[in-house]
């Protein structure tokens, strides 16, 4: 299959139309990183979510809430075409990365995911040592530096360094599930994605792990574009910039976070963010 | 009474629980006194017999001179081509059905037929055997026309037991290798595979056991049931261990019989060795992990 890497310098499209229906906010091309246009994934002939359209700013946090089944998810995985994993699973419409349809029959999958990284929901660190589980997707990407410096380094990022300097080769397995969690995060980062997407990285930790994890996203702002899916409103009130609300596969509301969250524009995103119904 | 009173009945609850219980260790029960009983009578026949000059010899008219050196080797043999042949072969279609293959109706057919395979006499095997290995293909009744049946016939279950294992391995495994830009490939070589492995090796011994103690495929081919010789290359004619008790059994003389029950004992002694082999890389790798 020919491979057409992504090129770096091509234009990145514009955000959301702001006129259409004034849920979705429009940023400036140069600060959008990713692009939806019209975007529906079906699973079989049920659509799981369906006409979206959204951009994602660079070197900010957006979180997509929304009751269990709205779509999130399936939203987020279709950022690195997660879910070309599922069988019977189908897109429509466009993700834009700097101005490629990631769907473009002739983008590989491989070097998207490289470079849209992701971290699941419940800790999945393979069962080897910690230095290798961070180690391995800098050796099946070919990387040409030092795969030590690089480790560390990626370990550092992840406020995980200190505890494990001592133990790399133990088993990741033998970690905390909030340390398993931050290994995942350093694994991810080690690749150098320009996106990191979030699917519930907290939802399985305890209160002071999911605490390292919302500073921890705090941090990696500055580097890394960051979407996170999350079940918990008040989570996604103090890490995100921008909050998406999603109901039935459909956004329903997108827009600064502070805003959604003290001023919905509309009465279902109030309703849910108030308790009444999700 | 009125209609929201109970009727617990807790006495009749709880005696159909232990009747239950009763049942199931019985059957536990059953399968162990029978084991036991088969064990002791071999071992009362055989014992006598079992010397080193019993492993050594090879068969012969006078049974204080039979041996079953020839039957060993031929077993040794036979279990070392038949898994040559069928872990290859038998790994690789599941992991072809389990990874690559789309589900669609031809796939849902194979795995069928697989299935179905499964279950087919090993007797049809060996008239299989015979048509195709050592007729068309013009091995003769050689080892390696026995080896080739015999692979033939546990392919279904090394693939259904190896498919089993790869399916065990975690979906959050395969999703944290695909999601660092891993291909297809590098997921099942890194990951799924390291994981499977000791499920993979496991069925593929037991199914070796199972081949280990065929007789039917192996007289319908043409093995002999009298060699005096040992097999030095995969197109010699050959016997094997439950084709040499099965030959002992069938004579009239009484010390046949505790000959055969000597064969016995050195073959479960051999399965044993294999089934505990299996257990023991399965622990050692599962260490690993």
């Amino acid at each position: 299959m020919a491979e057409t890497p992504i090129t770096e310098a091509a234009e990145v499209a514009a955000g959301g139309d702001e006129k259409r229906d004034g849920s979705i906010i429009g940023f400036d091309a140069s600060e959008t990183v990713l692009t939806t246009e019209a975007l529906g994934v079906l699973y079989g002939d049920t659509s799981a979510i369906k006409n979206i359209s959204l951009g994602i700013p660079r070197n900010r946090v957006v979180a997509f809430i929304g009751p269990s089944g709205c779509g999130k998810s399936t939203l987020l995985r279709a950022f690195n075409r997660m879910n070309d994993l599922i069988p019977g699973a189908r897109v429509e419409g466009r993700v834009l990365y700097r101005g490629n349809d990631l769907y473009d029959p002739d983008v590989d999958p491989v070097e998207v995911r490289r470079r849209i990284g992701m971290v699941f929901q419940k800790p999945n660190p393979f069962p080897k040592s910690i230095f290798d589980n961070v180690a391995f997707g800098l050796r099946i990407n070919g990387y040409q530096g030092s795969i030590e410096g690089r480790v560390e380094r990626s370990l550092q990022d992840a406020a995980l360094w200190d505890e494990v300097k001592h133990r790399l080769r133990e088993s990741a397995l033998g970690l905390s599930g909030g340390q398993q969690q931050r290994l995942c995060i350093a694994r991810a980062l080690a690749v150098q994605p320009e996106i990191l997407l979030m699917d519930e990285p907290a939802s399985a930790l305890d209160p002071i792990a999911t605490s390292k994890i919302e500073d921890l996203i705090d941090e990696l702002k500055r580097d890394y574009t960051i979407v996170i899916v999350t079940h918990n409103m008040q989570q996604a009130a103090r890490v995100s910039d921008y909050t998406a609300f999603l109901y039935l596969g459909e956004l329903i509301e997108y827009g600064e976070t502070d805003r959604l969250f003290t001023n919905p524009k509309e009465e279902r995103t109030e309703q849910y963010i108030t308790g009444r119904f999700g | 009474m009125s209609a929201e009173s109970f009727d617990p009945r807790r006495e009749a609850r709880h005696r159909r629980g232990r009747i239950f219980r009763w049942l199931c260790v019985s059957a536990v029960w059953f399968a162990g006194i029978t084991l036991v009983v088969l064990l002791v009578k071999v071992t009362a026949d055989g014992l006598a017999w079992l010397s080193l000059d019993f492993l050594r010899n090879y068969p012969s008219r006078i049974p204080a001179r039979a041996g079953i050196r020839s039957a060993i080797l031929g077993t040794l043999w036979m279990m070392a081509l038949t898994g040559a042949v069928s872990f290859p072969l038998g790994v690789g279609a599941a992991i072809y059905l389990e990874e690559y293959a789309p589900d669609n109706w031809l796939t849902r057919l194979l795995q069928t037929n697989i299935a179905n395979l499964a279950g087919v006499p090993s007797i049809v095997y060996g008239i299989l055997g015979l048509t195709v290995f050592v007729r068309v293909f013009g091995l003769g009744r050689s080892v390696l026309a026995g080896a080739l049946t015999l692979a033939l016939l546990i392919l279904p279950v090394v693939i259904i037991a190896s498919r089993e294992a790869l399916r065990a391995v975690p979906p959050s495994l395969r999703e944290a290798s695909y999601g660092l830009g891993a291909t297809r490939w590098q997921t099942i070589r890194y990951h799924v595979l390291p994981v499977a492995f000791p499920g993979i090796l496991t069925g593929t011994i037991l199914s070796l056991s199972r081949a280990i103690g065929e007789t039917a495929p192996l007289i319908m081919i043409g093995a002999l049931t009298f060699i005096a010789f040992a097999p030095t290359s995969p197109l010699d004619p050959f016997t094997v261990l439950p084709i040499q008790i099965f030959n002992w059994t069938a004579k009239p003389q009484a010390d046949f019989h505790s000959l055969a029950a000597a064969a016995i004992i050195v073959l479960l002694v051999i399965l044993l060795l294999m089934n505990a082999t299996a257990i023991l890389l399965r622990n050692k790798y599962r260490q690993e992990l």
